[in-house]
């Protein structure tokens, strides 16, 4: 395996990672998800890394530059089912991943990422307020 | 040496009876231990004392001859320390050994002052070296119990409850090491994971005093929840831990704090869509909620 699928749910991109992550697939995961955004016009990447158990500085900072990256071309990022551990050792390597939004798992993220982009959240908080 | 073996053995019971007597006129706690108890301590003792004589022939009690002694004291020691006996009165044990076996040692060599004084001196260097040991032993003992008590109180001062659908709580009490960061980060974060807890609310009532040190800790675990896709909310600040947490210059700017549990648990449910609404018809304020007090919007 020699590349991550990126696979494209209407204007968000899935990426799950379910293999170990060396530092030429993290790379080539970054040229993908750069031109997909842009082929796609995608406004949202969700990424699965609840198969992930280990994670090295390298790692932890290539979700950043992902996240940072889908900024500035518009679409939001959100990294889902990270495990106990790894969450752990990311804090104890003190990257706090600072820009990347998070979720407990595929569904939470889905619902991130659909609010942020059809504003329903937004819309339910108005609900809120009148009821 | 041999001499001091058979001296021993000669005058067994005589030794005996005097180390006893010496140690109720000292330290013998009946209230801890019985009489006949003693007796079979004494005896095997002085028996291991012999043995250790015979087969190493010197009093160095570092010697592989003198294990059984050495293992037997040892034992005795740590039964001792657990049944609350000070080091005192089980170094006293041993060392009221001493005025017996000098009487009995004068008795059989009052001939031969040289070989009496040999005899005696190197009986005073291996008497010490076994009470020492029965220190040692007893120590160890306590310590070992501190640790367990220590990992005991590790594991029950961490629970993390379920507060709601989706919504954690997990009370903190007593200071906030790095060990029991530790313990708590991962109990919080496994049950997070367990539960698919979005909201966990850390609640500090129960901490005496927030250093630099503990707000790290506490800044560690929140960051580790958000990774993890989780909110956390820190409740129970006491007025003197908030001008604490301002005159150290702490950050707490990206946390959410409230000063009560119950504060930082409506602002969970309202966070995840839910108003607790009092039923019509209830008389009295603290009525019991019956039914579905608690709905969750549509949004």
């Amino acid at each position: 395996m020699d590349r991550i699928p990126v696979l494209r749910m209407g204007s968000l991109l899935l990426i799950t990672i379910q293999v170990d992550m060396h530092d030429k697939l993290a790379l080539q995961l970054q040229d993908d998800v750069t031109q997909r955004i842009s082929d796609w016009g995608s406004t949202g990447v969700l990424i699965d890394i609840s198969s992930l158990e280990i994670v090295d500085s390298f790692i932890g900072r290539m979700l950043a530059n992902i996240a940072a990256m889908s900024r500035v071309l518009g679409a939001e990022t959100v990294v889902v089912g990270m495990q106990p551990a790894v969450a752990i050792t990311l804090v104890e390597l003190g990257m706090s991943l600072p820009g990347v939004r998070t979720a407990l798992s595929v569904e939470a993220g889905m619902e991130l990422l659909y609010g942020a982009s059809f504003g329903l959240q937004s819309g339910s908080e108005n609900e809120r307020a009148e009821a | 040496m041999n001499d001091l073996a058979e001296i021993i053995s000669r005058n067994e019971s005589q030794i005996r009876d005097e180390w006893m007597r010496d140690m109720s006129n000292s330290v013998q706690r009946s209230d801890l231990i019985s009489k006949t108890e003693i007796d079979e301590q004494c005896r095997t003792l002085l028996a291991a004392i012999v043995n250790g004589v015979r087969v190493s022939g010197t009093a160095e009690t570092s010697g592989s001859g003198w294990n059984t002694a050495r293992d037997y004291l040892q034992e005795i020691s740590a039964s001792r320390a657990r049944q609350g006996f000070s080091p005192s009165e089980v170094a006293t044990f041993v060392l009221s050994l001493k005025r017996p076996l000098f009487g009995a040692i004068r008795r059989d060599l009052a001939k031969n002052q040289d070989l009496l004084f040999e005899t005696v001196w190197a009986t005073t260097e291996l008497l010490d070296s076994l009470a020492l040991l029965t220190t040692d032993a007893f120590i160890a003992a306590r310590e070992e119990l501190i640790s367990r008590q220590q990992q005991e109180l590790l594991e029950l001062s961490t629970p993390v409850v379920k507060l709601w659908d989706g919504i954690l709580a997990l009370p903190i009490i007593g200071t906030l090491d790095s060990a029991r960061t530790q313990v708590v980060m991962e109990n919080l974060l496994q049950t997070v994971v367990a539960t698919n807890s979005k909201y966990a609310i850390i609640d500090i009532t129960g901490v005496p005093t927030v250093d630099t040190l503990v707000a790290q800790h506490l800044l560690k675990t929140i960051t580790a929840a958000r990774l993890m896709g989780a909110e956390c909310i820190i409740s129970g600040v006491r007025p003197q831990i908030a001008q604490t947490i301002v005159h150290l210059g702490i950050n707490l700017e990206d946390v959410i704090t409230k000063a009560k549990l119950s504060d930082a648990f409506a602002l969970a449910l309202q966070r995840s869509g839910r108003t607790v609404v009092r039923q019509a018809g209830a008389t009295t304020a603290g009525a019991p909620l019956l039914g579905s007090p608690l709905r969750k919007q549509e949004g």
